[in-house]
């Protein structure tokens, strides 16, 4: 219930932000809510299933690629028509990727999906005359609910309409995510993460779950990515490079894997705390690297791990 | 015709001289080890910066041009001295947890390492001015090669062969193989294995920082140099099998000459075609051509 409260009480400070905080703070959020739409589906095949995926960024980079090649070359700019392309692009792509990396787990399924990754990488930055190459794809400024809004200034557009539409999504994102890992499909999950052999011998059928997870997770980071577009107004194969999937990774975990939330406060956390030191040091990586050393040594839960040991569990009193 | 095929054999053998020697490292660590070292692109790059340093001070006290190559190489074997502080500072406060955080560990180091390397060295790329063609070039079946690409090929297998040799014919490679094949039974039978893992990270690292090293007199030293070579060394490890060097050995020539005739024949599909190979192997023999069944 308490939960409940402060989850209620941080989505109603993030609809109030655009009014009270300054204009920079409130732009920081853009990337923030399309990140913790990306981490709640990568966090069903990590903290659900247990599978480390160095390779998600590639799903990211799908969202982005067909939000930008719909604006730019389509002549699509409904938002709405993007995020579903999105996904179902997503889960096209993630089909066979899925069906050849569940058959393996730990550090084999990390590697089999930082390859994939890799070869949409280098497909995008090669591929000069589709996509660009390094210099990206322009994502232009979608239409929000059948609406064209290019008269408006840009930040205007960013956190006003463009701002509730994206919380708008990340709330319903959290939401089916709920549902999900609340439902049957999610208790088996973690039971295949906590002991594959017995859930197998209970008669769950252990790749297929893994597999619908991994799609599931696809298809949050295509729309996540797709939600990445519109702020830079442009997207580039970084999106998709390995290291990309690794700060995914880092997220999650600083937030803390093991909570539903915890991507979502470790991608708000990431991103703020990332610009703070941008603005100090051009060094972010060597503080972040650090960063990420101390909490996989000190606290594997992470930030929300941190918060829930405080206060002992109602069980270990009774 | 000719002329032109012994070229791109010939750099593509020379970079797969480089590649094995990370690979190598990435090898020996996840054999006895089993943690997937991400930052072996990193000390890759650390011992190019290092390098380059080496050389520049050797020139700056006037030291003959024609024995470059001993600063060069001492400098990537001495900064592979940062192996034991990343082993003992920090993965060996992790060895009891799941791969998942061993892997992230050294994720940790790949971003702090990149920015480090950027602290010291600066952002704009640093390269060894003319020493690339000190040992003049040579010419082979019509093909100009430079005489430093042949040294770098022949010391490149020199050290394949020692680490065979160190690994079949000495007290510490049978430790090593005994742990490789059995943590437990080896650590009952009085190994120490906070003395092997030390020992062995250091191995792979300084492995990674010679190669870096070597490799700056043909190629400038950049900071991203490191997080891209650890995606070809991985595909290198997993085409040959994770832990095996004959694997590494194989891999290595399999992916430095295939990107080296991809370039020439269709440049789009340089890394694409490796990563493919990759997929097409991890999916049909997922150990890698040499990956042992206990690997």
């Amino acid at each position: 219930m308490k939960g409940g409260l402060v989850v209620v009480a941080a989505t109603a400070a993030v609809a109030v932000a655009p009014l009270v905080a300054s204009t920079y703070h409130v732009l920081l959020m853009l990337p923030f809510m399309a990140y913790a739409v990306v981490l709640l589906g990568l966090n069903l095949l990590f903290g659900y299933a247990g599978l480390v995926s160095f390779g998600h960024a590639l799903f990211v980079g799908i969202g982005a690629y067909t939000g930008a090649f719909l604006t730019s070359h389509g002549k699509i700019r409904s938002l709405e028509v993007i995020l579903v392309a999105a996904a179902a692009l997503g889960a096209l792509v993630a089909v066979p990727v899925a069906a050849l990396c569940v058959r393996y787990v730990k550090i084999y399924f990390g590697m089999l999906t930082l390859a994939f990754g890799m070869v949409f990488y280098t497909f995008v930055l090669k591929f000069y005359r589709l996509t660009g190459g390094d210099e990206g794809t322009p994502f232009l400024r979608p239409s929000l609910l059948g609406r064209s809004l290019d008269a408006m200034p840009k930040i205007d557009y960013l956190v006003g309409p463009y701002y509730y539409y994206s919380l708008a999504v990340l709330i319903l994102a959290a939401l089916g995510m709920w549902r999900i890992v609340h439902s049957p499909f999610g208790l088996c999950l973690k039971t295949i993460r906590d002991n594959p052999v017995k859930a197998e011998t209970l008669g769950i059928g252990v790749t297929r779950y893994r597999f619908f997870a991994f799609v599931i997770s696809a298809i949050y980071a295509a729309v996540g990515g797709a939600l990445l577009g519109p702020p830079t107004g442009n997207v580039d194969p970084t999106l998709a490079y390995w290291t990309h999937s690794g700060n995914l990774v880092f997220m999650t975990l600083l937030g803390g894997f093991a909570s539903f939330f915890g991507p979502v406060v470790g991608a708000f956390v990431f991103i703020y705390l990332q610009n703070w030191v941008m603005s100090i040091v051009p060094y972010w990586r060597l503080i972040f690297g650090a960063m990420l050393a101390v909490i996989v040594i000190l606290a594997p839960e992470g930030l929300m791990g941190l918060v829930t040991r405080r206060r002992p569990a109602p069980a270990s009193r009774a | 015709m000719t002329a032109h095929v012994v070229n791109v054999l010939l750099s593509g053998v020379f970079h797969a001289s480089i590649l094995f020697l990370v690979a190598a490292g990435l090898q020996v660590v996840f054999g006895v080890q089993k943690i997937f070292n991400l930052a072996c692109g990193s000390f890759y790059a650390l011992g190019a910066y290092a390098g380059v340093s080496a050389v520049g001070w050797y020139a700056g006290v006037g030291g003959p041009p024609a024995l470059f190559i001993l600063p060069l190489a001492l400098a990537g074997l001495a900064v592979g001295a940062i192996g034991i502080v990343v082993e003992r500072g920090l993965l060996s406060f992790v060895y009891d947890r799941d791969e998942t955080f061993q892997l992230l560990l050294t994720f940790a180091v790949v971003l702090m390492m990149e920015d480090a390397i950027r602290l010291i060295w600066g952002t704009s790329p640093r390269s060894t001015s003319g020493l690339y063609l000190t040992y003049g070039q040579l010419r082979l079946f019509g093909a100009v090669v430079p005489v430093y690409n042949l040294i770098v090929i022949a010391a490149s297998l020199a050290i394949a062969l020692s680490i065979g040799w160190l690994l079949t014919r000495t007290t510490f490679g049978r430790i090593i193989r005994a742990t490789a094949d059995n943590r437990e039974m080896a650590e009952a039978l009085g190994v120490d294995m906070r003395w092997v893992y030390a020992r062995v990270f250091t191995l792979g690292t300084a492995l990674g920082t010679l190669g870096g090293a070597l490799v700056i007199p043909a190629t400038a030293a950049m900071s991203e140099m490191g997080i891209e070579l650890i995606v070809e060394a991985f595909a290198v490890v997993v085409i040959g099998g994770l832990g095996s060097m004959r694997g590494a050995f194989v891999g290595a020539l399999v992916v430095g000459v295939l990107r080296s005739v991809a370039i020439s024949v269709y440049p789009e599909l340089e890394m694409l075609l490796i990563y493919l190979i990759v997929i097409g192997v991890l999916v049909m023999r997922p150990r890698g051509l040499f990956g042992g069944a206990a690997a």
